[in-house]
């Protein structure tokens, strides 16, 4: 089992979300959260243009079995990417996961992902 | 209420001569400080009703909109707010050019004759064109609720600029003007107090063909799409509650009994709207919902607007819970008709208006009634009224659909009115605006 987190940009959650959907990888969770990356984000404040030193993020948790990382990997990567890619389009982190419980039935492992 | 705008108008000159005729010939009409007070009141309060929208559609679309959906609402502000000085209020209130199409008169032009203008109704004629400015902005604002969540702002710009010379002001000039048709339709007129035909059937018709025009939102019916922020929804309907005792009762260019009347009845009808929308909601799912006791308060409160000047209390009562059971009707309707009048602006402004226009006439109080008896020289009946009503609604039906889908056609295929898809996904805030709504959630 895996934890694939995701951070990635706003405007791609839809996308990102979409495509998962399609790609049979249903059970997420996402959060709003800030962070220093290497894009510099660019907003409009009062007419001037304005670069905040956090920017928003969409972080993404997913909790997979082994044969599915690979796909859910893919799947992030092509909907999250702006046109051909650009600076900030955000990066997927993957670590072991030692366990896993449903709370309902107290399944573990596997089977409660 | 423009009937005594325009009576007024006329009454001016007379007034003129006959006061020339005693000592005083100076201050012919000279401003009264009460009905003043009231309806700079009135101006202000239906200003708020715009940020009040704002705030009831902006809470109703998803996150990644908010913005662009309160945009939509202080755009028409902005917008109409130029549009209306310079050619609006003329076209709407000018004397009637085109054989009564629409107004115009070159002194309304910039509101530049209208510098020392004193009105019979004994207020300056700024504040009647700044109170009628107001009305000008919150009509296409109301439209918005209907292509929520998937317009171009440039198109959408473009369009209420356009609809409000075209469409807006034309309509304004046939029911408000002196020499409007509809004005002088039948014995008394065709009863349009504050603008149920107007403001809401003209909005919630326009929203209805541009709904279906656009087509839906990406992935609707499929996908819920719930309201992002429903504290501010209802924050939203009380500014709008609030903010129509101006639009009402200030609609009698008055501050005497046809005020206190018009907001008597308007605050009934507002409850009486939500408190059934509140019951039917009750026996239908079991619970009642925020989001229906603020559709049960619009739906009274547009129900009521065409009605403020004729009916009694009794009346406000019924009107307000019949225009909650046919808004409520419609909504369900629209589930299974399958069109995505996203945030209702047909189901309750559209629906509403037209229930109000019409049923009023079985509650008009006696006296207007006898009235207009005499003035139709012996008898004058509600079915002979309810003729003219129907005219007016059916009237402001036609032109508002046709002239509407006409300019539709046009910003479509010029600047482009739907937005692109991806656009879509990602949100009208970032794609439109390059701004979100909720930064402040995050750390910054």
């Amino acid at each position: 089992m895996k934890l694939i987190t995701a951070i990635i940009q706003p405007d791609r959650l839809d996308h990102v979300r979409e495509a998962l959907i399609q790609a049979d990888i249903t059970r997420i969770t996402v959060s709003r959260v800030t962070g220093h990356g290497r894009q510099e984000d660019i907003e409009f404040y009062r007419g001037q243009k304005i670069a905040p030193n956090l920017i928003p993020k969409i972080r993404l948790d997913i909790a997979v079995n082994d044969e599915f990382v690979d796909i859910t990997v893919d799947t992030i990567i092509k909907s999250a990417t702006h046109d051909s890619g650009e600076i900030g389009d955000g990066k997927i982190f993957i670590t072991s996961l030692e366990e896993c419980i449903r709370i309902r039935t107290r399944e573990r492992g596997g089977k409660a992902i | 209420m423009s009937k005594r705008l325009l009576k007024s108008l006329l009454a001016v000159p007379a007034a003129m001569l006959l006061l020339q005729g005693a000592a005083h010939a100076a201050d012919a009409v000279t401003t009264d400080s009460g009905t003043t007070s009231w309806m700079l009141t009135s101006t202000a309060l239906v200003l708020l009703m715009v940020p009040g929208l704002a705030m009831f559609y902006g809470g109703l679309v998803r996150t990644k909109n908010v913005i662009g959906t309160m945009m939509h609402s202080f755009a028409a502000m902005v917008i109409i707010g130029v549009i209306w000085p310079l050619v609006g209020y003329s076209i709407s209130f000018g004397p009637g050019i085109l054989g009564g199409f629409a107004g115009w008169d070159d002194k309304y032009f910039m509101l530049q004759g209208i510098d020392e203008t004193i009105m019979s109704t004994q207020i300056p004629e700024y504040v009647f064109a700044m109170f009628q400015g107001k009305f000008a902005i919150i009509t296409p604002a109301l439209i918005a609720g209907a292509f929520a969540e998937r317009v171009n702002f440039k198109g959408y710009a473009l369009f209420i600029a356009l609809w409000s010379i075209v469409v807006y002001s034309p309509i304004c000039h046939w029911v408000w003007a002196g020499d409007g048709f509809l004005f002088n339709l039948g014995a008394k007129g065709a009863i349009d107090f504050a603008g149920g035909t107007v403001v809401h059937i003209s909005s919630g018709i326009t929203g209805l063909v541009a709904a279906i025009y656009l087509g839906k939102r990406r992935g609707y019916p499929k996908n819920v799409m719930h309201p992002n922020n429903l504290t501010m929804t209802l924050t939203g309907a009380g500014l709008l509650w609030v903010g129509w005792f101006g639009f009402n009762a200030g609609s009698a260019i008055a501050s005497n009994l046809d005020t206190a009347r018009a907001l008597t009845v308007t605050q009934v009808a507002a409850a009486s709207g939500a408190f059934t929308w509140m019951i039917i909601e009750l026996f239908h799912h079991g619970k009642a919902t925020s989001l229906g006791v603020a559709s049960g308060i619009l739906a009274g409160l547009v129900a009521i607007t065409p009605a403020a000047g004729v009916v009694q209390p009794s009346g406000a009562l019924a009107l307000g819970a019949i225009a909650s059971c046919f808004c409520y009707t419609a909504i369900l309707i629209k589930g299974k008709l399958g069109y995505d009048d996203s945030l209702d602006a047909f189901g309750v402004h559209g629906i509403g208006g037209i229930v109000g226009a019409l049923f009023l006439t079985f509650f008009i109080r006696s006296s207007w009634m006898a009235d207009a008896a005499q003035k139709a020289g012996g008898s004058w009946t509600m079915l002979d009224q309810l003729g003219v009503q129907a005219t007016a609604v059916g009237v402001t039906i036609a032109y508002a659909a046709i002239v509407s889908l006409i300019l539709l056609f046009i910003v479509e295929k010029t600047v482009g009115l739907r937005i692109k898809e991806n656009d879509e996904m990602s949100g009208l805030d970032h794609s439109m605006h390059g701004e979100q709504g909720y930064g402040l959630i995050n750390l910054n």
